[in-house]
């Protein structure tokens, strides 16, 4: 039967507060029955609060190929970290 | 004790016991993963229900029964489950039509019992209620799915529908300790969610493109433990390790 279906990308947000994570993928027929599937797959052990999911077709990922130009030439950009400040001892959380 | 609630509560919980049992046979063995886990979530549910129902009915006996003698050491005869319950998983239709034809009854039933003036089984309808009401968005929603699918998922809904269609009638009949935990406030009179009932049943028959049956003829006896020829089956495996490791405990 699932082999028909297509496959559905599912987002779960764990609590109110936080953004919706990538918790996984799953066969459905359409978004109706792919919400109810993660929510029987991905929040029964009470993981969620908010469920969203996307056919993964509409999902574009970039190609692992071109790696290289898109994520090498930040790798010697250190200066693009904002760790060149002295920052006060009173600033906390930085 | 008070026999009449006694029988009133199994006549609640013996449903959900066959039919989380029927569910559970689906552990492992569902259509797709997906169906496979949602089948065994709505069965622990139930199970759930049920522990919360047998556990009141073992403290009513006041004979030092627990929820595991009346749960797992009755005779076929002493379960009053309907029978609608214990029909097999023929096939995936039959699954989801039980569980529809079920649901709509069970929640509109768990409406009515919130209300019961037995606090503990006010509280039991209460919790249970968003359980069951995400029951039946499951199972309605399947329906609508397979019967507005293509034309041999809605054959084979329809055949589903037709073949259990006869299990139903019984969901709305009483037995004379029914009636009597009903003039008592504790009870839900079953025979006024009828109407309801197949008005909701129809209506979604009629969004999913499936005839509502017309035959008038219906099957009872679940109630009064006289049992379509599965349940035996059923409770030789739910019984199993109960009757042959005595008082084993996980």
């Amino acid at each position: 039967m699932s082999k028909n279906w297509p496959l559905w990308e599912v987002f779960v947000r764990s609590k109110n507060g936080l953004e919706h994570r990538h918790f996984g993928s799953l066969h459905a027929a359409d978004a109706e029955m792919a919400l109810e599937n993660a929510r029987d797959v991905y929040t029964r052990r009470n993981e969620g609060v908010s469920i969203w999911v996307v056919e993964s077709k509409n999902i574009t990922a970039s190609n692992p190929e071109n790696n290289g130009e898109m994520f090498e030439p930040a790798q010697d950009k250190i200066y693009r970290h904002p760790t060149f400040y002295d920052l006060p001892d009173e600033v906390k959380h930085m | 004790m008070n026999n009449n609630l006694y029988k009133y509560i199994l006549g609640i919980a013996d449903n959900s016991l066959i039919l989380g049992q029927r569910l559970g046979e689906l552990c492992g063995h569902g259509p797709s993963l997906e169906t496979d886990i949602a089948c065994t979530n709505i069965s622990l549910d139930l199970f759930g229900q049920v522990r919360s129902y047998y556990q009141y009915a073992a403290k009513i006996t006041g004979n030092g029964k627990s929820e595991d003698d009346i749960a797992m050491l009755r005779k076929e005869r002493e379960y009053v489950n309907v029978l609608l319950v214990e029909q097999p998983n023929t096939d995936f239709a039959y699954t989801i039509g039980r569980q529809f034809l079920f649901d709509v009854y069970h929640l509109l039933f768990l409406n009515e019992l919130q209300k019961s003036n037995d606090l503990m089984l006010s509280a039991i309808a209460v919790k249970s209620i968003k359980e069951v009401s995400y029951h039946q968005r499951f199972s309605s929603d399947w329906v609508k799915r397979l019967g507005d699918g293509t034309a041999e998922s809605h054959q084979k809904m329809q055949d589903a529908i037709d073949g259990l269609w006869t299990y139903t009638d019984e969901l709305f009949h009483q037995t004379d300790a029914d009636k009597i935990i009903v003039s008592e406030g504790i009870g839900v009179d079953v025979t006024n969610l009828k109407e309801t009932y197949y008005s909701k049943v129809s209506e979604l028959l009629q969004e999913a493109t499936l005839k509502t049956p017309e035959s008038k003829w219906f099957q009872k006896g679940g109630k009064e433990g006289i049992h379509t020829e599965h349940l035996g089956y059923l409770l030789s495996d739910l019984q199993y390790m109960q009757r042959t490791y005595p008082n084993m405990e996980w």
